[in-house]
Formats: structure tokens, sequence, C-alpha cells
């Protein structure tokens, strides 16, 4: 009769502290892509003080992914380094300096691609976050936003962006938007418009200056 | 059918004579049934009167009830409080008496010892050694006897007068040294005396103390005395002293509860290290609810300490214990709390130690080269310390918490009755609303059908308007139950006369 009591009473507390815990995850995921193509590496040097912002950013248990936009870009072998932080804020340091150091040597011993493959980025930047199965999720694009694909490759369809944040960085304009800036404003218009238009929020921030309106955690 | 049709029901061509028709007979529906009409506005009016009156006497009765009440609160704390104060009082002069009048028996032997020796040494001293014999005038007489040559009588002479001078001699000496005796004697009595003036200080010392103690219990037992009787002047002082308590405490409480944030603080961090910084407990943290739970507890320890110590009352059981249950108690909270304090320490040690690291990575994320700053000791020393200080500070949050939840009662019943107070008199201007607005109407009524009443007036009708027969029908009631009252008043005062000249 005893143990039955005991059983009933630890099944009772157990049942409330599980009440007690939020079923939505507090933990945020972010995704960010590299355009390695053409002229764009060298903008990277700006990319690398963004990564070590966020960096510093990231707490416990958020994950952290960098991915390179080249020629084909729907493919594990282009994630340049991804973590997600551990409990211990101490050995959660210790993971952002190891990645950190992957990312400098990215930088380092890149070579630019003949293609741009966004569209196949940004799929893979879903696939991850869907994974890591945070609450606020993330993806920033460090790119011109212009999407050249290889023959073959179909990217005309519509990607799935249901409660992912994606901000486009460091948009350049090319020379020929300085001929017709009209190609510039389409070119984003119609990402904000693939974004939003399955559920997503499109941001645009060019001003380096200000990143400091990113991330906006819970 | 719409409000302009039936406007317009009468001559639908002539929408505004249409409308004079409605007037007309509106006013003279409204002529014709005037006296119910008076008659229902009236009643409705004197309802909502009579209950909102009625409202306003229960809320004046629960305000009455709750003033009694909130007066017998009052006066128990106070009892009670002052039951405590004179239970102390006394404890203190029964530990004066145990401690230092307890050895009042082996004090008066050690005065009358001290005044024995005295008396002695007196005595002594008081022994006046005789005066030396007055051999001057002899010895000079004997050397003034010539001895006419005869050296037989001239050596008698001599040895006689040498005799008597070495007598003279001898006995100086001995009144010398007697005076040196006696006087050695009255210097040894210094120290005596002296040791008796300090005894006798320190004994009128504690009597003095006891007379201040007695005085004090006086007071209270006056105080005690009053609140018993349930005197005005002691509800009022009451009162008084648990508004000053109430914001006191509370403004302790306030700064304690800023002492356990900053508590909090400290050991938050380092708690995600050993709870995990991603797992969430409800919308908090779990290394922060750790944190809370952690600062909480160390409260918690600290009031049954001062439970156990009856320097509080907030637990009647604890403070009905036995006395070495509640030591052991005592002993417990206080080993418990150590550890606890040391945890923090030791918490906050690993606080700095992440923060140091926080910052390395920071500056290496930021491209600065990474530098270790100096006397970073001070801070490291400074958070440990106060890690280990803090707990035991929180401890003392007992005393202004009891003294705020004493008075909070009495304030929050201050407050209750001050709001009953005014919730009685916006019910009672609602009644009074309610039947000005019932003759506002009246009037407003009559005023729409003056032309027929003018009318019934002019023609045929002596009698006055319904509303003046009832304003005189009014007055003429008021002016009755003022006569009777004052009638049934006269009656009342003379009886009392009456009884009074018996008497």
């Amino acid at each position: 009769m005893k143990k039955q009591l005991q059983i009933i009473l630890i099944s009772c507390l157990v049942t409330a502290l599980s009440a007690c815990s939020d079923p939505k995850s507090h933990a945020t995921s972010v995704m960010l892509l590299l355009d390695t193509s053409g002229t764009y590496t060298k903008e990277l040097n700006k990319a690398q003080s963004i990564i070590n912002y966020i960096l510093g950013t990231l707490t416990s248990g958020d994950s952290f992914a960098v991915a390179r936009i080249d020629s084909g870009s729907f493919s594990e072998k282009d994630i340049v380094a991804k973590m997600t932080f551990d409990d211990r804020p101490s050995a959660a340091n210790s993971q952002k300096r190891t990645f950190q150091a992957a990312i400098n040597k990215m930088v380092d011993e890149v070579k630019s691609s003949t293609y741009t493959d966004i569209s196949g980025g940004m799929l893979q930047a879903i696939e991850y976050l869907e994974e890591t199965g945070a609450g606020n999720r993330h993806v920033f694009v460090f790119s011109d936003m212009k999407e050249e694909i290889p023959k073959g490759h179909v990217r005309d369809f519509p990607i799935n962006f249901n409660a992912v944040t994606v901000t486009a960085l460091n948009v350049t304009k090319l020379r020929s938007d300085n001929v017709d800036p009209r190609e510039y404003m389409s070119r984003i218009e119609d990402w904000r418009n693939k974004v939003e238009s399955s559920g997503g929020t499109w941001r645009v921030i060019n001003d380096l200056d200000r990143v400091e309106t990113l991330l906006q955690k819970d | 059918m719409t409000f302009s049709e039936i406007m317009a029901i009468w001559w639908p061509d002539q929408a505004g004579v249409s409308a004079a028709i409605w007037l007309v007979v509106i006013v003279l529906f409204m002529w014709l049934a005037r006296s119910p009409a008076h008659r229902a506005i009236k009643s409705f009016s004197q309802i909502i009167r009579n209950a909102m009156r009625l409202s306003a006497h229960s809320v004046t009765s629960l305000e009455k009830h709750l003033r009694e009440r909130n007066r017998q609160v009052l006066l128990t704390n106070g009892m009670e409080d002052t039951e405590r104060y004179i239970e102390r009082e006394f404890q203190r002069v029964e530990d004066v008496v145990s401690r230092d009048l307890s050895g009042y028996p082996s004090l008066q032997r050690e005065l009358k010892d001290q005044i024995t020796q005295i008396d002695d040494d007196y005595r002594k001293s008081a022994e006046v050694p005789p005066m030396p014999q007055n051999y001057i005038d002899a010895i000079d007489a004997v050397s003034k006897i010539e001895g006419n040559g005869d050296p037989m009588v001239t050596k008698i002479l001599g040895e006689i007068q040498t005799t008597m001078r070495h007598n003279s001699e001898k006995e100086i000496s001995e009144y010398r040294h007697s005076s040196k005796e006696r006087h050695g004697l009255l210097k040894t009595m210094m120290p005596y005396w002296r040791n008796l003036s300090k005894t006798l200080e320190s004994v009128e010392k504690k009597i003095v103390g006891l007379e201040e103690r007695s005085k004090v219990i006086d007071a209270q037992i006056e105080k005690y005395e009053q609140i018993k009787a349930k005197t005005d002047v002691a509800e009022r002082i009451l009162s008084s002293s648990s508004m000053t308590q109430f914001f006191t405490s509370g403004l302790v409480l306030l700064i304690a509860l800023l002492g356990a944030y900053v508590n909090f603080q400290l050991i938050a961090l380092p708690m995600s290290e050993m709870v995990g910084g991603a797992a969430r407990l409800g919308p908090m943290r779990a290394s922060d609810v750790a944190a809370l739970v952690l600062v909480f507890f160390e409260i918690v320890l600290g009031l049954f300490l001062m439970e156990a110590f009856q320097i509080t009352r907030l637990f009647p059981i604890i403070s009905s214990l036995d006395d070495k249950i509640r030591k052991n108690m005592a002993i417990i909270a206080f080993v418990l709390l150590f550890i606890f304090a040391s945890v923090e320490s030791s918490l906050a040690y690993m606080r700095d130690l992440l923060a140091a690291d926080r910052e390395a990575l920071t500056q290496s994320l930021a491209g600065m080269t990474v530098e270790a700053p100096e006397f970073r000791w001070i801070t490291t020393a400074g958070q440990m310390t106060m890690g280990f200080i803090l707990p035991f500070a929180l401890m003392l949050v007992a005393i202004p918490l009891e003294s705020f939840v004493h008075s909070m009662r009495t304030v929050f019943g201050m407050i209750g009755v001050f709001m009953l107070q005014v919730l009685a008199f916006v019910i009672r201007q609602l009644g009074s609303l309610a039947s000005n607005l019932g003759h506002i109407l009246l009037n407003i009524y009559d005023l729409v059908i003056f032309i027929p009443l003018k009318i019934e007036q002019s023609f045929g009708s002596k009698n006055k308007p319904d509303i003046e027969k009832d304003t005189e029908k009014e007055t003429k009631t008021k002016a009755k139950t003022n006569t009777e009252f004052k009638i049934k008043t006269e009656t009342k005062t003379e009886s009392e006369k009456d009884s009074v000249i018996s008497n």
C-alpha cells in the first residue's frame, strides 16, 4: 500500500513537472549562406565579422551552420561548419573557438565558383533548420542575390519558408544594376515574394554596422 | 414599417402636419395617463432610492464590523507584543539577578571581611605608643651638679648622665619605630578602602540598572493595562505604530529583495554550468530557476534559524517546541546555511572564471589580442566574499518580514474600512440621484403636457394639479413627523428628568 502511494505521488510530481515544461523551443538556429561566385569572394572578410558577431550572440543550446553558395549548393559538402552549442557555457565557448578557426580556414582557402545556386543553398538551410527543431529560425544570405543555375538543375519550385526569417546581407549592386536599377529591385522583390508567399519573413540589411538587429531572440 | 412611414401615417403627403398630429396624440395620451405615469416614475425612483439606502446601510454595517474586527486584531496583537516585551524584560531582570545578585552573599562576606580587616588595622593603628619620659630636664639637672673636685662623685654623675641619655635615646627610638608601624598599618588600609569603594560602586550600578529596567517594565505594564481596557488612546498608538512598522519593514524588505536579486545574479550564470544553459522550465531557464530556488532556500533556512532562536515568531509550532529540539534545529539550519554560503562562494568564483573566458572569446571574435586584465583577483575576491556573506545577510530578512506580515493585517484592514466608507457614500449619493431624477422626470412630464394642464386648471377643476397636491401632502407629512418627533423628544427628556429627580 505504501509503495503504491509512493508511485502515485512520484507520477503526480512527474506529471506536474512535465506540465510546467514549455513545449515551444526557445533555442535559435542560424544558417549563413556565403556566396562564393565571381568577384563576391572579395566580400568574404565582411562575412567573417558577421559570423563572429553571430557566434558571440548565440548561447548554449543554439545551432549555427555556415555553408557556401556555389554551382550546386544543395549538398552537405558545401557546409563549412555546423554546431549545436553545448549546454555548459564553458564547453560552448570552446566550440565557438573551433567554429571560428574553421571559418578562418575557409576564407583563406576559398575558390570562386562559376554559378550561384542560391535556391539550392536555401533548400539546404531549410532542411538544416528543420532538423535542429529550434523555435527561432534564421537564414542569412551573404550574396548579391543574383542566381545563376547550371543547365539541367531544377530550382523552379516553391520552397517552404514557414516560420523562417530570411535576411539578405550586403546585397551589392552589380554593374548592370547601375545601368538599370529596376533589375536590382526586381531581384530583391522576387526573393521577397518567394519567402513571404510561403509564410516566411524577409529582410534586407546592407548597412553592416547595424548588425545588432540580426538576431531577435525570445 | 419604418419610422418615417409611421410618422407619415396620418397625412402621407404632408410629413410636418402628420408629425404635428402625432405630437397632439402623444400629448393627449400623456395627459390622460398622467396620474399612473407619475405614480410609476415615483415608485421607480423610490425603489431605486430604497435599494441604494439598504445597500449603503449594509455596507456601513459591514464597515463597522470590519472596523471592530480590526480593532480587536490590533488590540490583540498589541497585547501579545507587550506581553512578549514584558516577558523579555523580566527575563533580563532575572538574568541580572541570577548572574550578579546571586553572588550577593559572597559579596556581602567579602565586604564584611574587608571591613573587619580595616577595623583591625584601624584598631592597631589607634594604639598610640607612650611618649618617652622627659629625660632632658633630668640629664640637664644632673649635668649641672658640681662634683666639688671629688673624682668619685664626678664619675658617678657622669655615669648617671650616660645611663640617662642612653635610656632617653632608646625610648625615642622605640617611639619612632612604633609610629612607623602605625603609619604602615594605615598605609595598608588604603587598597582595602579602594576595594570596598569599587565593590560598592559595582553594586550601585547593578541596582541602578535594575531600577531602570523596572521603570521600563512599569511603562509597558501601563501600556498593557491601557490595551486591556481597550482605550481609544491605546488603539490610536497601536494604529500609528502599525503604519510605521508597515512602511519601515516594507522598505527594508525592498532592500532585501534587491540583495536577493544581486545574490541571484551572482549564481545564475555558474548554475547554467551545473544544470545546463539550454533547459527550460516554463518560460524560465532551468539554471535561473535553480539559482532562485537556492536563494529562496537560504531565506527559508534563515527564517527557521531566527524562529529557533525565538527572535521571530512566525511559526508558533517552532516556538512551542522543546528547547533541546529548537537548539538542534538551530544548529542544523546554521550548518546548512554555512554549506550553502560556501557553495555560493565557489559558484561566484566559477562565475568569474566563466566571465573571463567569455571576455577572452569576445576579444578573439572581435579580432583583438586576448589580454588578461590586471588586478582581476580583486573582483574574484569581492565576488567570493559577497557570495559567502549574502546568505547570512538574507537570513535577517525574517525580522522585517514578521513585522510586515503583522502590520499588513492592520493596514489592509484600514484600507478596507476606507474603501467601504467610500462605497457607502457613493451608493448613498446614487440613491439620492435616483430620487432627484424621479422629481426631474415628473417636472419634464408636466412640461410636455403643460397646455392640457393649463386648460384643465382654467376649466372647471378647482383642484390643483396632482403634483402640487403631492408636494403639499409630502410637506404636511414631514411637518407632522417633525412635530411627533419633537413631542416624543420632549416627553423623553421630561421622563429622564423625573427619573433623575427620583434617584
